[in-house]
Parts: C-alpha cells; sequence; structure tokens
C-alpha cells in the first residue's frame, strides 16, 4: 500500500516535471524561432494593447457589478471617445491632453445619457429586458455615427497629435505610444481605485454592488451611484478609445466591437465584477493577442478564435474566473 | 453505545438516517461541525435551533444540495454523500424549503406532475410522436396528480398558476410536491413560517395527516416551538453548527443550555421556553 | 387561467385551418404575382428564421439557458448541409457522394465515441479514483491521475470512432452511389436535399451536445458569454475554413450552392419544428425542461436530472437552428461569414425576447413582424436615407423594449400550442381531506 503511494507520487510529480519542462521548452523554442528580441517585442506590444484592454474591461465590469447588465454598448462609447479625440485635435487643433479630457466628458455625458434614457427604466425589468435595449443602443450608436454627416462610414486615420519617438533598447522597439500608455493607464487606475477604496462615494459604490435595497435603506442615492458608475467606466473608456487610436490609428464607428468585446471577455477572464481581475484579464488578453498574431502562421486570421478559446478553457478549470469567488446558491 | 443514537431504545437497524460526524465548511467558515443525529423509521422529528446555527445547511448537505468537507450520511445503510441531489431524491428523500420554491410560472397540476416525472414511463421519442405508451401513462399521470391534488384540497385550483396561490396554500402545494416524488423521508425546512395562528393550526393538522396516511418519517425545521413541541417526538437543538442537546420536548424545554442559547444568557431563570415561540 | 374553457372544437381545428390558408395564401401570392420574387424570399427567410428562433425559444424560453450563441449552430447546419448538396454536383473530394458519405461517417464515428465513452463508464471510473487515491494522496495529485486516466479512455474511444468512420465512408460512397446514381436527376435531388437538411441538423445537434456538456454547468450569464464565444469561434473558423476545405472558400464566401428552398420546403420544416416543440413541451419531458427554468434547485430536488434536461433542450434547440441554417444556405445559394456574425447573431434573440419567452406563438408572430420591420424600412424609407434603417431599427427596439417588458405575448399560446386541459373527470375526494380552514378575509397574502 506505501509502496504504490510513493509510486502514484512519482508519477504525478513525473508529470508535473513533464509539464514544466513542455512550457519551458515552448517558450524557448518561441524564443528561437525568431529570436528573443521577436519574443518581447511581441509580449511588450502585448502588454501596451492589454492596458488599452483594460480601460474599457473596468467599465464593463463595474456597470455589471453595479447593475447585473451586460453593457454592450460600452464598446461603441469607446468608439465614441475615439472620434472625440480626433476631431478635438484635427478640427480645432488641440493638445494631446485636452483632447483626452476632452474625450473623456463626451464619452460621460454620453454614458450618463444613455443610462437614463435605456437602463433606468428597465431597472424593475427582467433583465433580458434590459440587455435587449444595450444590444439596440449599441446598434444605434454603430449606424448612426455611420452616416454620412455624422462619423460617416468610411476608415479614418487618425492624426497623431504628437511626434513618434522610438527607442532601441538592445533591439527591442519601445516608442513613446507604449510608454503614455501606461503611464496613463496607470495613472487612470490609480485614481479609480482612489475613488473607490477610500472616498466616501467609493464606498457607496460597493455597498450598492452587494446589496441595493439595503444600500437604499441606509440613505444611499443607489440611482446617483449607478449613474456615478456608468460615468466612471464612460470616461475611463474615453481616455481607452483616445489611446486605441494613438497607437492603431485607423478609426470606424465599428471598431468597438471587437476590442469592446474581448475587453469584456477579460473582464471574465479576471472575474466579473472584480477590478483587480479585470486588469489582470485584459493583459493577459492583449499578451495573447499578439502572441497569436506574432507566431501562429495566419495569426492575425485567427486571434479572435484563440481569444475566445482561452476564455472557453478557463471557464472548464475555473467556472467565475481566474480572481471570481465560487458562486455558492443561497438556498 | 455510540454517541450519536438518538434515541437508545431504537435498534440500530431501524434507522432510515444516520448522519456521523458531519462538517460543512464555507471557506473558513464552520457551517456544521461534526454533526451526528440517526433517525429510525417512521415518527416526527425536529430540528431547531437560533437563526444561523446550520439546520437548514444539514438539509442542502442530506439532498445533496451542498458537497459536505467531512462526514459521511447513510439513508436506509446507503452512503449518500457525494450523489447527485436528483438520485438522492429517487432513493426516497424530498423536501420543501424555507423560502417556499414552487415552479412559479406553471401550473399546480403541472407542479405535481413534475414530481411524478421519474414515474412518467415514456421515453422523449415517444412523446414527440404522441405514441406507444405515451396517451394512456400521460393520462395516468395526470389523473394520479389530480387524485393527490384532491386531498390536500387543491383540485379546484389545479389550473390556477402556483405564484397566484394565496401563500398557506403555497406552502402546502409545496408539501403535496415534495410527497408526490414519493419519499420515505421527508424534510421540512421552517413549514410554519410566515403564517398565522389559524394556518399554523392547519399545518399541524396537516403534518400529522401526512405522517398517518403516507406511512413516512418525518425530519423539520421549525422556528415556532408550539408546531415543534405540539408534533414532535424527539428533537435535537444546534447551536453554531453543533448539537448542543438532544431529547424528547419536555427534556428539550427544561435544558439549560438550549435556554442559553436561545436567549443568549443564563440568568434570565423563570422565562418560560414557549414565551419566544407564538 | 381556471376558468378556462373547452371550445366548441377541438384546438387543433382552427389551428390546423389558418396554417392551411397561411400556406395557400403565400402560394397563390407568388403563383399570381401579387408579391414580387424578393418578397416570396423575404417570406421564406422569416419562416427560417422562425425555426431558428423556435429552436432559440427551447433553450433560453423553456428550459431558462441563456444563449448568446445559437448563430454558431445555424451557421454549422448552412455550410453542412451546403457542402453535401453542392458536392452532388460539383465534384469535391473525388466522388460525387463524399461530402454526403464524409458527414454521415463523421457523425456515427462521433455517436459512436460518445457511446464508448458511456459504456466504458468514464464517469463512473473517474469517481472511483477520486475517492480512492484521494484517500492516499493530495487533491492536486489526484486530479492529474484522474484526468489522465479519463484522457486515455477518451483517446481509445476516439481512435475507435475514427476507424470506424473511416471505414463507414468507403462503404457508404458505394451504397449511396448504388442508391442515389440511378434515381431519375429530379427525385434524387430531393432526396439528397432532405438528406442535407437533416444533416445539418443533426450536426448542429451534436456540436451542441459536445459543447453544452461543460458549458451547461456554468452560471447563467457565464454560459451565455461562454456560447458568444462560441458563435465567434465559429465565425472566425469559418472565414479560415478554405485552410481546411477549399470548397467553404473562407472568406470569400461560398458560391454556387443549388438553389432547392422552396416554400413548401419552409413551410414543411416550420409546421414540423413547431409539431415537434409543442408535443414536447406538453409532456412530461417538456414540464421537466420548464422546471429546469421555473427553480432549477427545486427540480433537482423532485428527482429531475437537470443537466441531462438541459443537454437535452440545448442539443434540440441546435439541431433546429442546424436545419434553418440548411434552409437558408439553398435559398439564396451564397454563404459568407459575415451573414453568421455578432450581429446578426443577436437576430434570433431579439425575435424570442420580443415575441414572450416561452410563446412558440409569440416566436413565430415575432419573426414575421421582424422581417416586415426589417425589410419594410428597406422600402419605406425614401431615397438617399437608406442609411437610416439600422437607425430607425434600434430606437423601434428600445421603444418595445420599454413598452412591453414581458414582449409582445408573454408567455401565452395559442390555439393547438396551448397547453391540453386535464381529461374533464370528477376528481374522486377521498374521505379524509385536509381542507384549510374557512377564511375570514379573501384578501390575506403573504
Amino acid at each position: 500500500m506505501r509502496q504504490l503511494k510513493i509510486l502514484l507520487r512519482v508519477i504525478v510529480w513525473a508529470i508535473y516535471l513533464a509539464l514544466v519542462v513542455g512550457i519551458v521548452l515552448g517558450i524557448v523554442s518561441l524564443v528561437r524561432l525568431n529570436g528573443p528580441i521577436y519574443f518581447l517585442q511581441a509580449v511588450i506590444d502585448g502588454l501596451k494593447l492589454g492596458f488599452v484592454y483594460a480601460l474599457i474591461a473596468l467599465g464593463y465590469t463595474m456597470v455589471y457589478g453595479i447593475v447585473r447588465l451586460i453593457n454592450f454598448a460600452h464598446g461603441d462609447v469607446f468608439m465614441v471617445g475615439s472620434f472625440a479625440s480626433f476631431y478635438a485635435i484635427t478640427q480645432y487643433g488641440w493638445g494631446f491632453i485636452p483632447a483626452i479630457l476632452f474625450a473623456m466628458a463626451v464619452c460621460t455625458v454620453l454614458n450618463v445619457v444613455i443610462e437614463r434614457v435605456a437602463y433606468k427604466p428597465l431597472r424593475d425589468a427582467p433583465r433580458i429586458a434590459a440587455l435587449i435595449t444595450a444590444i439596440g443602443v449599441s446598434f444605434f450608436l454603430e449606424y448612426f455615427t455611420a452616416l454620412r454627416w455624422v462619423f460617416g462610414p468610411d476608415y479614418i486615420t487618425f492624426k497623431r497629435p504628437f511626434k513618434v519617438v522610438v527607442w532601441n533598447v538592445k533591439g527591442v522597439l519601445i516608442s513613446n505610444i507604449t510608454v503614455i500608455i501606461v503611464v496613463l493607464t496607470i495613472i487612470l487606475l490609480l485614481v479609480l481605485q482612489y475613488i473607490i477604496r477610500m472616498t466616501k462615494v467609493g464606498k457607496a459604490m460597493r455597498a450598492t454592488a452587494l446589496d441595493k435595497p439595503t444600500a437604499r435603506l441606509m440613505g444611499i442615492n443607489v440611482d446617483g451611484i449607478i449613474s456615478l458608475t456608468f460615468a466612471l467606466g464612460a470616461a475611463l473608456a474615453g481616455a481607452g478609445g483616445v489611446l486605441y487610436a494613438i497607437a492603431f490609428p485607423q478609426i470606424w464607428t465599428f471598431m468597438g466591437v471587437m476590442p469592446g468585446l474581448k475587453a469584456f471577455v477579460a473582464a471574465v477572464l479576471g472575474g466579473i465584477g472584480n477590478i483587480p481581475g479585470a486588469f489582470v484579464g485584459s493583459l493577459l488578453m492583449g499578451t495573447i493577442d499578439v502572441l497569436v498574431v506574432s507566431f501562429l502562421p495566419m495569426g492575425s486570421r485567427l486571434r479572435d478564435f484563440f481569444a475566445f478559446f482561452v476564455l472557453i478553457v478557463v471557464f472548464l478549470v475555473k467556472p467565475t474566473g481566474i480572481f471570481g469567488e465560487p458562486q455558492i446558491e443561497k438556498v | 453505545m455510540a454517541e450519536y443514537l438518538i434515541n437508545p431504545r431504537h435498534a440500530e437497524t431501524n434507522r432510515i438516517l444516520d448522519i456521523r460526524h458531519l462538517t460543512m465548511m464555507f471557506g473558513g467558515l464552520r457551517a456544521v461541525s461534526d454533526f451526528t443525529m440517526a433517525i429510525p423509521e417512521g415518527g416526527l422529528y425536529g430540528l431547531i435551533g437560533p437563526n444561523g446555527a446550520g439546520k437548514t445547511t444539514v438539509f442542502n448537505v442530506i439532498t445533496g444540495i451542498y458537497q459536505p468537507t467531512e462526514g459521511s450520511i447513510l439513508f436506509d445503510g446507503r452512503e449518500i454523500v457525494g450523489l447527485p441531489s436528483h438520485l438522492i431524491t429517487r432513493l426516497g428523500i424530498a423536501r420543501t424549503f424555507q423560502n417556499i420554491r414552487l415552479f412559479q410560472n406553471l401550473t399546480v397540476l403541472d407542479n405535481v406532475r413534475i414530481a411524478y416525472h421519474t414515474y412518467a414511463g415514456y421515453s422523449l421519442v415517444e412523446a414527440i410522436t404522441r405514441l406507444g405508451r405515451f396517451t394512456r401513462r400521460e393520462r395516468i399521470l395526470t389523473e394520479r396528480a389530480q387524485d393527490f391534488l384532491a386531498v390536500f384540497g387543491l383540485q379546484d385550483r389545479q389550473l390556477e398558476l402556483a405564484k397566484n396561490l394565496p401563500y398557506g396554500e403555497q406552502r402546502r402545494l409545496e408539501i403535496a410536491r415534495a410527497l408526490a416524488a414519493r419519499p420515505r423521508l421527508l424534510l421540512l425546512d421552517e413549514p410554519a413560517a410566515g403564517m398565522n395562528p389559524r394556518e399554523v393550526g392547519d399545518l399541524m393538522e396537516l403534518i400529522h395527516f401526512i405522517r398517518d396516511e403516507f406511512k413516512l418519517t418525518i425530519l423539520l425545521i421549525e422556528h415556532q416551538m408550539r408546531v415543534v413541541m405540539g408534533i414532535c417526538e424527539w428533537i435535537t437543538v444546534m447551536d453554531f453548527g453543533e448539537v448542543i442537546a438532544r431529547g424528547t420536548p419536555r427534556e428539550i424545554q427544561n435544558n439549560e443550555r438550549v435556554i442559553e442559547a436561545y436567549l443568549g444568557t443564563r440568568s434570565e431563570k423563570g422565562i418560560k421556553f414557549d414565551a419566544f415561540g407564538s | 387561467m381556471s376558468k378556462r374553457r373547452r371550445g366548441f372544437l377541438p384546438s387543433w381545428v382552427p389551428t390546423l385551418l389558418v396554417a392551411v390558408l397561411l400556406y395557400l395564401l403565400v402560394v397563390y401570392a407568388q403563383k399570381s404575382g401579387k408579391i414580387t420574387t424578393y418578397w416570396y424570399q423575404v417570406i421564406q427567410l422569416a419562416s427560417i428564421t422562425a425555426i431558428s428562433a423556435l429552436g432559440l425559444n427551447l433553450i433560453y424560453g423553456f428550459n431558462g439557458q441563456f444563449s448568446l450563441g445559437h448563430i454558431g449552430f445555424y451557421a454549422i447546419g448552412a455550410y453542412g448541409s451546403a457542402l453535401i448538396t453542392k458536392d452532388f454536383l460539383v465534384k469535391w473530394s473525388g466522388m460525387r457522394i463524399g461530402a454526403l458519405s464524409w458527414i454521415i461517417a463523421g457523425q456515427v464515428g462521433l455517436v459512436l465515441t460518445l457511446l464508448l465513452v458511456k459504456w466504458m463508464r468514464v464517469g463512473a471510473v473517474r469517481d472511483r479514483l477520486r475517492a480512492g487515491l484521494g484517500a492516499h494522496l493530495k487533491g492536486h495529485e489526484t486530479w492529474v491521475l484522474t484526468t489522465i486516466v479519463v484522457l486515455l479512455m477518451t483517446a481509445v474511444a476516439v481512435a475507435v470512432g475514427v476507424l470506424v468512420a473511416g471505414q463507414l465512408h468507403k462503404w457508404l460512397v458505394l451504397a449511396l452511389g448504388k442508391i442515389l446514381l440511378p434515381l431519375p436527376k429530379k427525385v434524387a435531388q430531393q432526396v439528397v436535399f432532405l438528406l442535407a437538411l437533416l444533416n445539418g441538423g443533426t450536426m448542429a445537434a451534436l456540436v451542441a451536445f459536445l459543447v453544452g456538456l461543460p458549458l451547461l454547468r456554468l452560471g447563467s450569464d457565464y454560459f451565455g458569454i461562454a456560447t458568444l464565444g462560441f458563435a465567434i469561434m465559429v465565425y472566425t473558423a469559418l472565414q479560415n475554413s478554405d485552410m481546411v476545405i477549399p470548397t467553404m472558400k473562407g472568406a470569400r464566401g461560398m458560391v454556387g450552392i443549388p438553389r432547392w428552398t422552396t416554400w413548401p420546403w419552409v413551410f414543411g420544416a416550420l409546421v414540423l419544428s413547431v409539431i415537434i416543440i409543442r408535443n414536447l413541451i406538453h409532456s412530461s419531458h417538456g414540464r421537466a425542461i420548464m422546471s429546469v427554468r421555473e427553480d432549477e434547485i427545486a427540480a433537482k430536488t423532485m428527482g429531475i436530472d437537470v443537466n441531462q434536461l438541459k443537454t437535452v433542450a440545448f442539443s434540440f434547440g441546435g439541431f433546429f437552428a442546424g436545419i434553418a441554417g440548411g434552409l437558408y444556405a439553398h435559398l439564396y445559394g451564397f454563404l459568407h461569414p459575415s451573414s453568421f456574425n455578432m450581429i446578426k447573431g443577436f437576430d434570433p434573440l431579439i425575435i424570442i425576447v420580443f415575441g414572450g419567452l416561452g410563446s412558440m406563438t409569440g416566436t413565430i408572430v415575432a419573426s414575421g413582424m421582424f422581417a416586415l420591420v426589417i425589410e419594410g424600412l428597406r422600402v419605406l424609407l425614401p431615397q438617399g436615407f437608406e442609411d437610416w434603417r439600422f437607425v430607425i431599427y434600434p430606437i423601434f427596439l428600445l421603444l418595445i423594449m420599454l413598452l412591453r417588458q414581458q414582449g409582445l405575448l408573454g408567455t401565452t399560446e395559442w390555439g393547438w400550442l396551448r397547453a391540453p386541459l386535464p381529461p374533464e373527470r370528477d376528481i374522486p375526494v377521498p374521505e379524509r381531506v385536509v381542507q384549510p380552514s374557512p377564511q375570514d378575509d379573501e384578501g390575506e397574502e403573504a
């Protein structure tokens, strides 16, 4: 009996060893395939994309956390952010920082209006009604802005309001765009964390997310808090829209669909409703995206496939996401 | 003699339910801790305790909704820990819920017919093609369900949606539905919750009736002392996930630890136990 | 509800009448030239969408499983059946019946694999191992060993399935050739079409079964997201399908599919779907399916195998989506992945919510109205305002959701689709009954 136990242990640890060796060998062979610089470059580009996803994912996860609604229109708010900064820069000649603030403001107003008009009347309705409305709002934003006299249906080239500088760090190319994205995202995240963890409003938000009726009884203005959540999410998405456009300077009115969905998947991957989870999930999603594009043949055509493949695999192992708490059904 | 024997008068072979050293943890929280209880076949038993004592958790573990952290549950001598809920029910354990869980948007008749599904006796293909055993079995199924409703005085309500019934009748229907699953052991989770004194009286009559008519064992969780003291033969008291007392209603009424658990202090002697029942 | 009266006629009479009238009306309108070919196709497309939406209603409306991936099954059915019929005309894998026999053989192989997994009692072996090893080893070690054993057993089953499928294919090519090729062309066409549709349906159902097996255990929203992910995976796979099967043409779109879909085919499929779903729902199995929607835990404690029923409903729903996809493929003779993207994927969901979750009548009516709105806007909008179609449509959607949150019909059904009343009889009242004591005030409800 004892020997059998030891034998089984040995087998298991041999398997673990094989797995670790396999993963290491896999990474090594990836690195050797096109050189370590190529690999590092892909990871850095992936993280850059991941930081942008994080800005979108946070809005998704906050809104879901507070009203349990998959806000499909969020990706389109992100798109409006891109266009707002585009007009601020090209039409009014504004600088980079004013353009970002402008985009954030526009998105905030837009999202609060959407919330008031489309979601608030349905707060006591079955959840599916609000979801259908969200799909409707998403369609509306996409097709309305695609009208000729709004943003137009064509791809527009986004002019960056600053010169692109590329530093060569031992072969790995890092541009000031990457630096701006990372620094700005981190600043915004810290501000968000400060609001949620340290302020009274943040406490009210957390209370509302946990239990709306009780929060109301405690004298919290629940409707106001929900609007505020939409506003915060939209501001982040607006900033995300500008950063995305700077990184990938081709914008059109349907640009929000896929990044929006992937950011949402990233939020779910990290455990929906969980802000650090959304951040980690986004970085993971961005990295996977770019690694697939860089290393797989036909990768750019298969990137979406793998993004969702990873989601389903994670679901099979951990049904509520990486940092999600297991659901315990109250009986 | 094993410590968990509920009543020394009953031989070990006679036990329908035998819970041994059951522990249930939620994260770091110990909801049920080393819980041991045995129930002989036939009769009415009570499980009481203050709010949050872990009574409902015990029910959830018995019916397979939660997997216990440790311990074993024997139903009629057979281990049921690890079995999925529906198989446990098919072995012969049915239950009701603290906050009534009817199939709200289905009719009263359908609620009972669903409990009969295990005995429907026709296949999916027969259902779709309406051939074979379908017509006959479906008629038998419906008639049985109707007869069953008649026993509970619900036959005139059969086409009403379950959610439209008054509260007392919803409770009644939930018990009827549980009985339709043909249990040998019936678990009732606070059947008198939210009832007025007259409805409670009806309920007690109903429980007696069920015990006589269906020849089964009943284990019930209850807060209202009037119900527990009035109908249970033997009572187990829980507090903070542990058993603190067992005995006949009379013994429990005078048990110091039980009074302490309910009132929180030892000093206030003289307060009669049923002062906080109804 | 309790006051529901028995009609003068059995409920199937008016329903049959309406169905026949509808059918003849369309035939007449088309024959007499009252409607253009365009509208004739719109009517067919609306009916096809209705079939797919009925499938989703079974999954979401009746069984309560929030699926966003229905379009994926629709796509599988469309491409699967198109491969068969296209191959019937064009040579693909060297033999004329290639795709048909491959698809049938593949499905048989898959079913055999699944059956083997069941017969080898992989689940029971896993549980035994887990219990046996768990006593000696740590949790993660047990998990690794059991997973490996399960994977090995599954691999054996898959290998057997693949072997059998390979042999079966060779044999099927010969057999099908012997049967189909001597038939007159017209007859052979119809037979192949029927086989293609059925295969599209069963392929979709099998995929639904496989996808549902692990995913249906997830909670409601997580299931929705996972199925959405599935649909996007199908979409991406279709865009790159030419890498595996050149005929599917990937992102360029599959052309040259015979246009065999006609109104009788569509109508027949719709009627059959309605009959199947109606009979299923109004049976003990159907009631059990609905109990899962109402309260999963209560259903479990009533002895209902919740996972099994979810899988049944999901596979059936996938089957109808597959049939609808097959009809769609042969309606226009052209398939493009973008017909199966996410935006289109919301259509069936919108239809069933709009028609009323859990109402077959509602789904059918809503499918018609949906087509009417989308196509009507195309006609009504003046020159230069065509782009406004999808601006106005979401506004419609919003207004409807704001005004009628339960959908058009809620859960009401009409005619033969309603639950049959229990047979009229005197219910014997037993001697000893427990009646509630008389109530003083009627409105006493908690």
